[in-house]
Order: C-alpha cells, then sequence, then structure tokens
C-alpha cells in the first residue's frame, strides 16, 4: 500500500507573504500528498521541531525577504543534528541565481522560483524522496 | 529502510520524541504492526486523561485546544494533542491545518502536536487514531487531546477512544429541531458555545431545553466560551477537570 507523501510548507524569519506557500499546499494537497503549513515568522528551532513531530518527508522552505542564506543552512544543519537528514528539503520564493549553488550544496536539493509549476514541483518530489515504507 | 519496532517502543517509552513520531506513522501506514506495538506498550498505559473534541467546522475547535493547553501548562501538565482533518475523497490529500492555532506552542518541550488526515474515515478521526492515543500515553503525556475533523451530527467515532468527549458548537448552528436530532449531542460531555460574544444565549437555552426533554442521566455542563479573547476557558477547564474525577469515580465503582 503506498501511503501518501507528507510536507511541511514552512516560512521562516521574518517574511510575511505566503501566498505563494498556501498556493503550493493546496497544489500539494490536489496532487494527493498530505501538506501542513507552519505560519509565517519561523524560527529555525520551531521547523525543525515541527519536522521531527508531523515526521514528515519532505520541507518546503519558502523565503522572499532575502534571508535565506542565513536560515537555509542553520535549517539543514539542525535537521541533520537531530537525525533527520533523510528529509528532503526544497526551496522557493525569490532566491537569486548567484545563491543556488551555495544552497544546493548545502543540501538544499532544488530550488524552485517564480513561474515554476505545481505539476513539476510534485513530480520532483516523488521521484526524489526516500523510498522509506514505513 | 525498514525500521526497528522494538528499539522506537523502547525510545518512546523513555521519552524520545523522534521515536514516538516514527511509531505514530507507523500506526497510520502499517496495519500489521499495529498490534504488536499496542501488546508492547499495554502496561505502560492508563496514565494520561484523554480527552476529545469535536464540533462544527470553524467553531474554534483549535483555538479553544491551545488556549485549554496553555492552562494546562501552567499547571505543569505536559500535553500531547492529535488534529484529525480531513483527506480528500477526490485526491486522497490533506491541508492538515490545526496546528497552526497553536503556534504558541511550538517551541515548547511539553506539547506534541501531531496532524493527522481522515484518510478515508468517515466518524471524524482517521483508524489509526486509537493507537495514536495510547502511544502518547506510553510515551507519558499527561493530557491527550484529540481534535476531531469538523463534524456535524453523526461522527461519534471519538467517544469511544477518550475518557472525556467535549463538543464545540458557535451561534447560528441551528435551531431547536437540529438539537432534537440524534447524534453527537447525547454522546458529549461537556458542550461549550464558542463565540459567544455573537450571542449565545438562544442557543445555550435550546441546548438547555432540549437536554431537559431528553433521557440522559446526566445533562451535560454548557460552557459559554470566547476562545480568541480568552473568556471561559478557566471555566471549561473546570469542567474537564469535574468529568476526569467523575469518571475516575466511575472506574473505581466498576472494579469493586
Amino acid at each position: 500500500m503506498s501511503r501518501p507523501i507528507r510536507v511541511l510548507i514552512a516560512k521562516p524569519g521574518l517574511d510575511g507573504h505566503d501566498r505563494g506557500a498556501l498556493t503550493l499546499a493546496m497544489g500539494l494537497r490536489d496532487q494527493g500528498m498530505e501538506v501542513i503549513y507552519t505560519g509565517v515568522r519561523q524560527s529555525v528551532e520551531n521547523i525543525v521541531r515541527t519536522c521531527s513531530q508531523e515526521y514528515v518527508d519532505v520541507l518546503g522552505l519558502s523565503l522572499l525577504s532575502g534571508g535565506h542564506n542565513y536560515y537555509f543552512p542553520k535549517i539543514i544543519d539542525l535537521l541533520k543534528e537531530k537525525g533527520m537528514g533523510h528529509i528532503l528539503v526544497l526551496a522557493g520564493g525569490i532566491i537569486p541565481n548567484e545563491d543556488r549553488k551555495n544552497l544546493k550544496e548545502k543540501g538544499i536539493k532544488e530550488i524552485f522560483g517564480p513561474g515554476s509549476t505545481i505539476s513539476e514541483i510534485a513530480a520532483f518530489i516523488r521521484e526524489n524522496v526516500r523510498g522509506e515504507d514505513s | 529502510m525498514k525500521h526497528d519496532i522494538d528499539k522506537l517502543i523502547a525510545g518512546t517509552l523513555s521519552g524520545v520524541e523522534n521515536s514516538l513520531s516514527c511509531l505514530l506513522a507507523i500506526a497510520e501506514n502499517d496495519d500489521s504492526s499495529v498490534s504488536r506495538i499496542l501488546d508492547a506498550i499495554s502496561p505502560s498505559l492508563g496514565k494520561a486523561y484523554r480527552i476529545g473534541i469535536t464540533g462544527s467546522p470553524g467553531s474554534g475547535k483549535s483555538t479553544l485546544i491551545d488556549k485549554l493547553v496553555g492552562i494546562m501548562r501552567g499547571k505543569g501538565l505536559t500535553v500531547g494533542v492529535i488534529c484529525v482533518d480531513p483527506s480528500s475523497p477526490v485526491t486522497g490529500g490533506a491541508v492538515l491545518g490545526d496546528r497552526i492555532r497553536m503556534e504558541q506552542h511550538y517551541s515548547d518541550d511539553g506539547v506534541f502536536i501531531r496532524s493527522m488526515a481522515s484518510r478515508g474515515s468517515y466518524g471524524g478521526i482517521s483508524k489509526a487514531v486509537g493507537a495514536a492515543v495510547a502511544l502518547f500515553d506510553a510515551f507519558g503525556k499527561d493530557v491527550v487531546i484529540v481534535e476531531t475533523v469538523g463534524i456535524g451530527q453523526e461522527g461519534i467515532d471519538i467517544t469511544k477512544i477518550v475518557d472525556t468527549t467535549l463538543l464545540v458548537l458557535a451561534p447560528g448552528w441551528g435551531d431547536s429541531m437540529q438539537l432534537m436530532k440524534a447524534g453527537i449531542l447525547e454522546v458529549s460531555d461537556i458542550i461549550a458555545i464558542n463565540k459567544a460574544d455573537l450571542g449565545a444565549d438562544g442557543l445555550v437555552d435550546s441546548i438547555k431545553d432540549i437536554l431537559a426533554l431528553g433521557t440522559r442521566k446526566s445533562v451535560p455542563p454548557v460552557i459559554q466560551t470566547q476562545a480568541l479573547n480568552n473568556i471561559g476557558i478557566e471555566d471549561l477547564y473546570r469542567e474537564l477537570e469535574n468529568q476526569r474525577n467523575k469518571h475516575h469515580h466511575n472506574e473505581k465503582n466498576n472494579t469493586h
């Protein structure tokens, strides 16, 4: 029996713009996934703790305010420290091209900026979620 | 990766959050392991006070839970919260949106919130919720709260797995004809009329009238609350405590 993929959509930092995050949450719901949304302005610790409590396969980070180089690596490091390095971490929002290489080296698996489609994001998730059949 | 269930059970019994979280997922996804898990944790069960919170969509269940958890934490009680939201009958997907009302507790080590999708069950909970409640109990939470899917009349499955069922309604819910219908009103231990600032007196009177006409042995208390304004929450908590004492009393009597 295939179980639904569980996704946490999270907004770290001080950015309050969540239209994209909400659109994605609904879109992934329509793709058959179970989606949890943290709400805006979350701390690194809260996001990682929510990943633990909700046992998600995927963490989608959305940030439009320019704080990605600060927050995203911290979240990845804390996930690893807490034994959740297997979670597929994706990013979206406004991430300038020159920052992408570094973020991917830090462990962001893919970055989906403006213009990305729901179906492309969902397909990427399905291909890359680790087949951990619990 | 196959999970080492024995190790996860040992972790859960000694309070490791990641172990509990993984077992909750196994309870949801792997029916064949559930009875083995429940057998293993059964000696550690029975300590938690289990509260079910049900009621119509948008009546304020999650916000009430948020405030009740605040009171419980103030008294030093640890709390597990299971929030059930509906799965899409079309795609199987779900948006699990109750947690967001409980944001103030995200960073509190004494609170563990888990969202679950109903996955095709129509009784207001999913079939894994019973096992999830047991797992929170074994983990050592003093109180386990289950929030059901927003329901109308027939979702009474919750009453079978908790000690106390709280029904949350809001003004505008319906007239006395609605209240006469069979269902959740027959099996609720406490009724909260939330959003009482919208004018709850009429609904409270109707409920009391109907309950007085009925055949129930004890009439449940009806409490007016305003979760967003933090009004009536202490009264509601006191009723939950009263119910707990009653429940324990009954259990004692049954065993003698």
